[in-house]
């Protein structure tokens, strides 16, 4: 007699099983420690922070281990982690015209208060492949320490804005702000959700999308203002005492685009801001997310909206690469009833459509 | 043990360090108010707060919130794919709720209290007291004619209905009969349209003033939307193209049903084929009532 | 005529930011009546026509539609559902692209019942012959009910938008440059049907167009409108053959000229 074939527990065991000894690998090859993805990948590191909108870098390593360096699936760790942390409240907004900068670049203007300072970036490196980083244990030379700016520097926006000539942006009402990990998102959505939404969205995509702009899809003439990598202080402000303590320090790029903007019956011809934040170095997101970020502007602003970009509902609803994956990834479940009832389906309208047929040839 | 005995599969005691049925107190009791309202306004899609689960989304994490929700130590919880028991992600939903419950699980239809589903509504008529929870990927019946959420909502308001019998005219136009197989668009209530999930429509009968509670978890989309006890659930159709079901030529090689859903199983490579129940506990029950033997 | 006018226009002013799209326009609109509405591009007949088809919130002045149950009424103070009642069945609009009145993945027979059954038509059987029948009626061959739209030239689209929007038999038709784009022969017909039709069906029609030669054949009365704002009104004929306004006459005499 025919038995249909059992997904069964012991086949999902075994799968696990046989993960976990991919996952190792060769047991001759040393163990992969966190302290070592935490400092030598780092970028990893950051990006499944950012994306998993959760600050722990050990916890990051953790799941880019977990993961085999699959970066959505270390997100993924790292998102079904948080969700379940209890939530003591909203921190401060973070200061970063007070960060610790560490890296700081205009393309605006030349000079600006403060300098330019290059810090860590592959900007100017040539993409020679490095033979020596193959042959392990080469020292590093050590970088010419700069002297560490002891004074916060002026964000180039805060300069542009004291003439008037950079749109002043302020709450647009009172209302805490919104979470969207814990309500459902509405449309329109405002802009603290639109942020989060980014923040959160996938680095890939929102790439795609800022560069899209730049391609005459919802084009919005962008300079990268300034870009910044720091420490920035956490405080928190606890019910019972009613003032605000420090929690401890974050790392955080921010990107600020400066844009064109025509003016309209109410506002003068000025910049407006696109804007980017994530933890850790992730510059090429921030510049993506504040390039977007501007782009969904284009209803407050009264500009026309027809790129993809500029579409609120397309972009937010599908930025989010761990509801994509699970939504692609899904198809692999079965689908045999569904399947099915298309096979009883498309069957029977064949032999409708044959007996149509004969039913002609049997009239000719 | 056979198969067929309710068993606490996964050991009584739950998981230590997570809260029981893993989502913490608050997040059920914001979930619970949604379907209140949900059942309080049939048909009609709330949004939630969706959390992240430890199952990707697709992998039924409405569902699983919406059953975590509702779960209680005394449940006898059953989760079903494609119909049956022993596919891969009911056994994967069912081992995370005994794993995060310890509650009872079942194969039985008729013996437990809480059933999660994808894609199927069980042939063992529910009753009272029961609740299906549905995993729903996408909860607008109407996404596929207009992709924009800020119109749909409203066309749900207005009760603005054309364009889902226009789909409908299309089919007999085009086809001679209504070509939907499953996610069968219904009306519930006389009021909202709403999607069935993708059940095949030989199901969507079984939705109409069903004894138990139905309720739809979609993740992704964060919806929860519900059909209580005993309410009317419609298949749209024409006057005169009535919905009808999907029938089979042959009845079932296991326990020879012909009025339940037939999976197809291609048993060779030279056009060999085979029927059998998708739900498998029907089957078995059947076959266990004719005396049969069955393989342990 | 009754006494009342089916639709109502007082001071109706629309800006884009500081620009003036239309300014102060007022009018009546009698039941059966056709008006057209004429000028060059850029003179804000097409915000006109949005604004009265409560497509665009007007910046100031108001609408007044004559409803079946309540008189005149202030369009934009009814509810969104109200107002979207009205536009499927008590109004319609022929637009100026067949892509933004048509759907272009429906059949013809479909895009012409949507409003039967939008308002609750289930037999399958009634619904198309009552589509069939507009098909004829709009001179497409009825053997092409079940095409898709975009197989059709554009004078069948056309064609086919008329027909959705008249089946729900309604009051007051919004029709935007719907010769545009066609070619003169086409044109002659569509005209001559249009012409037919709002006649037979006596339904009140606003045609905008930058063509004399359209506002000369469907509408009694006419607006000239530039930079926003009406310059000429008055009779069809009397305004076409005795303009009094400076830009009036250089529009029919360069439309002579050619």
């Amino acid at each position: 007699m025919y038995v249909a074939v059992k997904g069964g527990e012991r086949a999902i065991e075994n799968a696990h099983r046989l993960l976990a000894e991919e996952r190792r690998g060769d047991p001759a090859v040393p163990e992969l420690t966190l302290a070592q993805i935490d400092q030598q990948l780092a970028h990893a590191v950051d990006r499944v922070m950012t994306e998993g909108s959760l600050y722990d870098r050990e916890l990051a390593a953790l799941a880019v281990k977990q993961a085999r360096g699959d970066l959505i699936e270390a997100i993924f760790l790292l998102r079904a982690y948080r969700t379940t942390l209890p939530r003591f409240g909203a921190s401060e907004p973070v200061d970063t015209g007070e960060m610790v900068v560490r890296r700081r670049i205009s393309a605006t203007f030349k000079d600006i208060p403060g300098g330019q300072v290059l810090g860590p970036t592959f900007d100017y490196t040539h993409r020679l492949l490095d033979f020596t980083l193959a042959a392990e244990g080469a020292p590093v030379a050590a970088a010419e320490e700069a002297e560490q700016s002891v004074a916060a520097m002026p964000r180039v926006t805060d300069i542009l804005g004291r003439d008037g000539l950079f749109e002043a942006e302020t709450a647009e009402d009172d209302a805490p702000v919104g979470d969207v990990t814990r309500d459902p998102l509405e449309f329109p959505a405002d802009r603290d959700l639109r942020l989060q939404v980014l923040a959160r969205g996938d680095e890939g995509f929102l790439l795609a999308l800022g560069y899209s702009t730049q391609r005459g899809y919802g084009n919005n003439h962008p300079f990268a203002g300034e870009i910044r990598l720091g420490e920035v202080d956490v405080e928190f402000v606890p019910e019972e005492l009613g003032f605000p303590v420090e929690l401890g320090e974050v790392t955080v790029t921010e990107c600020q685009m400066v844009n064109q903007f025509k003016g309209s019956a109410t506002m003068p011809p000025q910049f407006t801001r696109g804007y980017g934040l994530t933890f850790g170095h992730c510059e090429r997101k921030a510049m993506s997310m504040a390039l977007v970020d501007r782009a969904l502007r284009a209803r407050e602003l009264g500009e026309e909206a027809a790129a993809p970009a500029q579409d609120e509902e397309f972009v937010l609803a599908h930025a989010d690469n761990v509801q994509a994956t699970g939504f692609v990834e899904h198809l692999k479940l079965p689908h045999y009833v569904d399947f099915q009832a298309e096979l009883v389906m498309v069957r029977a309208m064949r032999d409708a459509a044959e007996q149509d047929n004969s039913r002609k040839v049997a009239a000719e | 043990m056979t198969s067929d005995e309710t068993t606490a599969a996964f050991g009584a005691e739950h998981v230590a360090g997570y809260n029981f049925a893993y989502l913490d107190e608050q997040t059920k009791r914001m979930i619970r108010r949604a379907i209140l309202k949900a059942i309080a306004i049939p048909g009609y899609q709330v949004p939630f707060g969706s959390r992240e689960m430890p199952l990707p989304y697709g992998w039924g994490t409405g569902g699983i919130q919406v059953t975590a929700s509702v779960i209680g130590p005394d449940d006898v919880l059953k989760v079903i794919d494609q119909g049956a028991d022993d596919t891969t992600n009911a056994v994967s939903i069912r081992a995370f709720f005994a794993k995060t419950t310890g509650v009872a699980t079942t194969e039985r239809t008729a013996e437990a209290t809480l059933i999660q589903t994808r894609h199927r509504i069980p042939e063992t008529p529910l009753r009272e007291g029961q609740v299906l929870i549905y995993q729903v990927p996408i909860p607008e019946p109407l996404r596929w004619l207009e992709p924009r959420e800020s119109e749909t909502r409203k066309m749900h308001a207005l009760a603005e209905y054309g364009v889902m019998q226009v789909s409908l005219y299309e089919d007999i136009a085009r086809y001679g009969r209504i070509a939907k197989a499953y996610n069968y668009p219904v009306r519930v209530h006389a009021r909202y349209i709403t999607s069935p999930s993708p059940i095949p429509k030989f199901d969507n009968p079984k939705m109409d003033r069903n004894p138990a509670i139905q309720l739809f978890g979609a993740g992704r989309e964060r919806r929860i939307y519900a059909i209580p006890p005993y309410t009317a659930v419609e298949s749209l159709d024409f006057d005169d193209y009535p919905f009808t079901v999907e029938q089979w030529p042959e009845s079932c090689a296991l326990c020879g049903a012909t009025d339940s859903f037939l999976d197809e199983i291609v048993t060779n490579d030279k056009g060999g084929r085979m029927f059998i129940c998708s739900d498998t506990d029907y089957c078995a029950g059947r076959r266990a009532e004719n005396g049969e033997e069955t393989a342990a | 005529m009754t006494e009342r006018p089916i639709l109502r226009v007082r001071g109706l002013t629309r800006l884009y930011g500081r620009t003036v799209a239309c300014r102060n326009v007022s009018f009546d609109l009698w039941p059966g009546e056709v008006l057209g509405v004429v000028g060059e591009s850029g003179a804000g007949k097409t915000t006109l026509l949005k604004c009265l088809s409560a497509q665009v919130e007007p910046t100031d002045g108001t609408i007044e539609y004559d409803t079946r149950a309540d008189g005149l009424v202030d369009v934009f103070a009814l509810s969104e559902p109200a107002r979207r009642m009205l536009l499927r069945t008590d109004w319609g609009i022929v637009h100026q692209n067949p892509r933004d009145g048509l759907h272009m993945g429906v059949s013809a027979g479909g895009n012409v019942g949507e409003r039967l059954m939008a308002v609750g038509a289930r037999h399958y059987g009634n619904i198309r012959s009552e589509v069939l029948d507009w098909l004829d009626r709009v001179e497409i061959d009825t053997g092409r009910i079940d095409d898709r739209p975009d197989t059709f030239s554009g004078g069948m689209q056309q064609r086919v938008q008329i027909a959705r929007n008249l089946i729900s038999r309604p009051r007051l038709l919004f029709l935007d440059e719907p010769t545009g784009g066609l070619d003169v022969s086409v044109q002659a017909r569509l005209l001559d049907l249009l012409r037919q039709l709002v006649a037979s069906t006596g339904v009140a029609a606003i045609v905008v167009t930058h063509d004399l030669g359209v506002v000369r054949l469907l509408a009694h009365r006419l607006m000239v409108m530039r930079g926003g704002e009406v310059v000429e009104h008055g009779l069809t004929d009397q305004v076409l053959d005795d303009p009094q306004h400076a830009y009036s006459q250089l529009l029919v005499s360069s439309i002579l000229q050619v």
